[in-house]
């Protein structure tokens, strides 16, 4: 029972980073009809860039704000200069742009950060809290807290705020949003921003357990994105719980069957929801107008 | 006499394949021009499935992989000779590709680009920890192919380079006349017409489904026999032939040349086989370099290199 429960709740920690990344998936999805495979990089980043400003000297909150921001302005670069330019292009061509996004930053980031494996101090401590004879990391509580944060702070921008409406109103109908007088490019650039920035978040949280490098971009953007359809693309409610279940699983693999393959859960995830439900959990089935 | 472009497009090849032993300095340049010879091939099959049916892999190094691996184990523990492992390996990744794309090919848009990555991690994923079988990430040696001595009986002597140098081209032009022909044949103008407007293909009748399947089916078979004489070649052979980077290297190359052409995916795939010998000290920055010029490539040349050139080229004679 108590190995079990461990299980659940490392599961959740890593499903609480991976609906995070779900959630920056379906905000871009949501404002340009684009799957950015970037957002990945976006968490490694978070981490990465925390790491590089701490040891430069800056106390841990510094260091993981300019983390943050910078990765926000990043994202806002990416959708001016790589996003914006091929806009009406076929999906073929943004899928490779963002594919071809990730791997350029990866290789930056190889450049500048080198290959180690790094990471930063946990925030509050390493002894782990027992829990019913499972234990947990203060870290976790971190990361889990912080999604919940993230969550409710969105719904509350979605639901109560003029210009989270605005947001909501074009992916809904981005013509439309148009004639209203919503100011659609900028609609754009904030997604862009508030998701690199969720990532980033997401990567500093998550750093101090499971260490950082140039190429973790990747396993986070492909789990992510199996969060992001399990629970329908596009909808920030089945981001959470999508990212929640492929956590969990990742774990429940890891712990009883073969922790070599706890990675190919989330592509079993993959394969299962597109053979028998593609349009997710919570997603409506679509229908194309010609 | 007028030549049709298909069989200007194979001229050329031919030509150039046989006439650039000419200029080589030293043997080294042999095994250069097989690699440039193996990754065209696989890019030829991009070319089939990315350029005429619109549809992208981003694992297409897990067929590669199959077809690889089939080389290094087939004649191991079923004794099966490293030629018709090859066609052994090509069957798995037909039969692989036709089971994972049936149900996603339903589907359109990006699905399949997922669902692919998440098939190339995963054949990589089993080539890494399956150590009893496949030795791991060390890699393991691959038989030799035997054919060379067979020619050298023959009277026929070639060194390992040239031997392998020109098996290669001959696929590679094999390959790409099966390209070519198909494009010309009622399923490949079939295909281009579902990469314009899979409704309007619809509307006329077109199993659309079963189109796409088929272009993705052919082109894993490219990539298998590209993986399974890259192995041959080397005699030996690492998971990282399945590995995410060399699934993206393939569409990149695509990309760059012109995936919407056979002489521009060959093209594509001898630049960017050739750039990191050129330049040695690229191989840092090879991230960098790929990713930038897919975006590149596709915001600026969003037909590739080749078909844009040919543009500017009859505008010009006009």
């Amino acid at each position: 029972m108590s190995e079990l429960l461990q299980f659940l709740l490392s599961g959740v920690t890593v499903g609480a980073v991976y609906a995070l990344v779900a959630l920056g998936f379906t905000m871009i999805y949501n404002a340009s009809d684009v799957v950015n495979f970037a957002q990945g990089e976006f968490v490694m980043l978070g981490g990465m860039i925390t790491v590089f400003a701490h040891a430069a000297g800056a106390p841990l909150p510094l260091a993981a704000l300019t983390a943050v921001v910078a990765t926000a302005a990043l994202g806002v670069a990416m959708n001016k200069l790589a996003i914006e330019p091929a806009r009406g292009a076929p999906v073929v061509s943004l899928v490779i742009i963002t594919i071809g996004a990730s791997i350029f930053i990866r290789g930056a980031a190889q450049l500048i950060f080198g290959k180690q494996i790094h990471r930063f101090p946990a925030f509050s401590g390493e002894d782990p809290i027992r829990i019913l004879g499972a234990t947990i990391l203060p870290q976790s509580l971190w990361v889990i807290g912080g999604a919940v944060v993230i969550f409710v702070g969105l719904w509350l921008f979605f639901t109560r705020t003029l210009l989270g409406r605005a947001v909501l109103a074009t992916s809904n109908n981005r013509l439309a949003a148009q004639l209203v007088g919503i100011n659609t490019p900028f609609v754009m650039t904030l997604s862009f921003a508030m998701s690199a920035g969720i990532g980033a978040l997401a990567g500093v949280l998550v750093t101090p357990i499971t260490l950082t490098a140039y190429d973790v971009g990747l396993a986070f953007a492909l789990k992510g994105f199996a969060a992001a359809m399990l629970g329908g693309m596009g909808n920030p409610k089945g981001a959470l719980a999508g990212g929640l279940i492929v956590g969990v699983l990742e774990a429940m693999t890891a712990g009883y069957l073969s922790s070599q393959y706890k990675d190919a859960a989330a592509f079993i995830i993959i394969f299962a929801v597109l053979f028998f439900r593609p349009q997710g959990l919570f997603g409506r089935q679509s229908t194309d107008r010609v | 006499m007028r030549l049709t472009p298909k069989s200007a497009t194979l001229l050329i090849l031919v030509a150039l394949i046989a006439l650039a032993p000419v200029f080589f300095p030293s043997g080294f340049y042999y095994r250069v021009g097989a690699l440039v010879f193996v990754n065209a091939l696989a890019v030829t099959g991009i070319v089939i499935l990315t350029g005429w049916a619109g549809q992208i892999s981003l694992g297409h190094a897990g067929f590669a992989g199959i077809g690889a691996y089939a080389c290094a184990l087939a004649p191991v523990h079923w004794g099966i000779h490293p030629a018709l492992s090859v066609l052994l390996g090509a069957a798995a990744s037909a039969v692989l590709a036709w089971l994972v794309g049936r149900p996603i090919l339903r589907l359109k848009g990006y699905y399949l680009a997922v669902a692919s990555l998440g098939m190339g991690i995963l054949i990589s994923m089993v080539l890494n920890n399956e150590r009893a079988l496949t030795r791991g990430p060390d890699g393991i040696g691959v038989p030799e192919l035997g054919l060379r001595a067979v020619l050298k009986d023959a009277g026929l002597g070639l060194s390992n380079g040239q031997f392998w140098y020109f098996l290669c081209g001959i696929a590679l032009v094999v390959g790409a006349w099966a390209a070519l022909n198909l494009r010309d044949s009622a399923t490949g103008r079939a295909l281009r017409a579902l990469h314009g407007s899979e409704v309007a293909a619809r509307t006329v009748g077109m199993d659309v489904a079963r189109l796409k399947l088929q272009a993705f089916v052919i082109s894993a078979v490219y990539a298998s026999v590209s993986g399974s004489l890259l192995a041959l070649q080397n005699r030996f052979i690492t998971p990282d032939v399945a590995g995410f980077l060399h699934s993206v290297e393939m569409v990149t190359m695509a990309v760059l040349g012109g995936v919407g052409s056979v002489a521009g995916g060959i093209f594509g795939a001898a630049v960017l086989t050739l750039l990191p010998q050129v330049l040695t000290v690229l191989a840092e920055y090879e991230q960098l370099v790929l990713g930038a010029v897919m975006v590149l490539v596709m915001i600026f040349l969003r037909e590739g290199i080749v078909p844009s050139m040919l543009r500017k080229g009859r505008r010009r004679e006009e």
